[in-house]
């Protein structure tokens, strides 16, 4: 039994620690505030321009001038400060932030990432993924273990070298996918190390959908 | 000097030609000057080349000017929500130059604040950094972005005076800001006009120096792109229970 989405998220919550900034993609990553441990304070930053997001709103309170990243209605917390997506991506060059959990299309062993652009494809534009990918202290990818077609092949996302075109070259720290997680050395020689397996997962059947080397250290 | 103009029309008086290039505020559709791009429309300007975060939506926004063809090339981050930008772009007839979204903000601080290039880690070993200079700094790589400078920029705001500073609110601040320092001429649509003296100066987050024009367009109702509720009984279970920093 692989992990669900939420279970997903759950676990990447387990990445969090108390007083940290956070930046969360759009997809599973939105998820993980779902599963921040009470009592245990985390702010979360919206790149067009704000720290501590706060829930949606109820229905008939929308601001129109307030959402975030994905243009959702959002609302503020007392915490909460606005700021221009200047200062915003300052933050996150800056290095400012403390974790950034987004989704992706790829991963390399070496922490390479491509998660905006398909040949071929209508191109959306990266938004800010290259920048928080580049800036952010440490960057944890959430995504399914492969890619499934519409005629129902299945292709490994974890591999040896991307082949889709790059949002960042080694900055991804740490990937969870509904099979398992991985570390990844990413400025070190220590590669993609298989460290947790989904309830019911066996190292072999990892092994056979991922194309990435990777050694074990199953704790 | 009178700052003031009456309509979006005067407001862009003798400033519009074809080929120009254009900044305009917003996010998505939030802070959006969209009275000022209205008014574009309806000039007939073309051939521009508009520096903006996103296109808009199909028949909002900047998704006016590309259903007129006024727009022949953008400089973006992110122009997902809009299928006549995709359509116009597979039938060759629009340009689109994607810039990383903090690099795009930087270009534009950049540009207005008198800085013609700066490095970054932004976009390094991708297709952003091809053919732009790399150079090292205490052992990492960076990429040369070069700041941006325009003839027009339009920008939202919540509230200006006649002198035109500028208060933005909530999350409608976004590249209003730096759009407003990193053009020839910067006009500005608010929707509340008050006297000098009546903004806090230790409020204000642009200063009247940046803005040449103001025009006041009263509150009314405003577009959510994507408009997202949560129910106003209490869940049960802890999932959509928002613990901590709250659920998106």
């Amino acid at each position: 039994m692989a992990w669900t989405r939420e279970q997903m998220a759950a676990r990447a919550a387990r990445e969090l620690e108390d007083g940290f900034y956070v930046n969360l993609g759009i997809g599973i990553p939105t998820l993980v505030s779902n599963y921040i441990p009470e009592g245990m304070s985390v702010q979360l930053q919206s790149e067009n321009g704000m720290l501590g997001m706060g829930p949606f709103p109820y229905e008939g309170e929308e601001d129109p001038d307030l959402i975030n990243a994905g243009k959702q209605t959002i609302t503020a917390l007392p915490t909460t400060s606005y700021f221009s997506s200047a200062d915003s991506f300052g933050m996150i060059r800056g290095g400012h932030i403390d974790l950034s959990i987004l989704g992706a299309m790829q991963v390399a062993q070496n922490g390479d990432l491509a998660n905006w652009m398909i040949p071929g494809k209508m191109v959306k534009g990266m938004g800010g993924a290259m920048d928080l990918v580049a800036g952010v202290k440490r960057v944890v990818v959430v995504m399914e273990h492969v890619a499934r077609a519409k005629d129902g092949t299945e292709s490994a996302k974890l591999l040896a070298s991307c082949d889709l075109p790059l949002t960042g070259t080694q900055v991804v720290d740490l990937v969870i996918t509904d099979l398992g997680v991985f570390t990844i050395d990413k400025k070190g020689s220590g590669g993609m190390r298989l460290i947790e397996l989904a309830d019911g997962v066996t190292e072999d059947e990892i092994r056979a959908k991922t194309d990435a080397h990777f050694t074990t250290a199953l704790g | 000097m009178k700052k003031v103009y009456p309509d979006p029309t005067a407001a862009l008086s003798g400033l519009l030609r074809d080929g120009m290039t254009i900044m305009a505020g917003g996010f998505g559709l939030c802070g959006i000057p969209d009275e000022l791009i209205e008014a574009i429309r309806a000039s007939g300007v073309t051939g521009l080349t508009v520096i903006s975060n996103n296109a808009g939506i199909d028949g909002v926004g900047l998704g006016k000017l590309l259903e007129t063809r006024q727009v022949a090339r953008m400089i973006s981050s992110y122009v997902g929500e809009n299928k006549e930008f995709a359509r116009q772009y597979l039938g060759g007839e629009l340009a689109i130059e994607f810039n990383p979204q903090g690099t795009l903000a930087e270009r534009i601080r950049a540009g207005g604040a008198g800085i013609p290039a700066f490095f970054t880690k932004t976009g390094v070993g991708t297709s952003v950094a091809e053919g732009k200079e790399l150079r090292e700094f205490d052992g990492e790589t960076y990429v040369m972005e070069r700041g941006l400078f325009a003839d027009l920029a339009i920008v939202h705001a919540w509230t200006g005076d006649t002198e035109g500073n500028l208060v933005y609110r909530k999350t409608a601040r976004n590249f209003n800001p730096m759009m407003a320092t990193a053009a020839a001429v910067t006009v500005a649509q608010v929707e509340h006009l008050v006297e000098p003296g009546a903004i806090d100066p230790d409020h204000i987050h642009t200063p009247g120096i940046f803005v040449s024009r103001i025009l006041h367009v009263p509150v009314r109702e405003k577009r959510i792109e994507q408009r997202t509720v949560r129910p106003r009984r209490a869940p049960e279970t802890g999932e959509a229970a928002a613990a901590g920093g709250g659920a998106i």
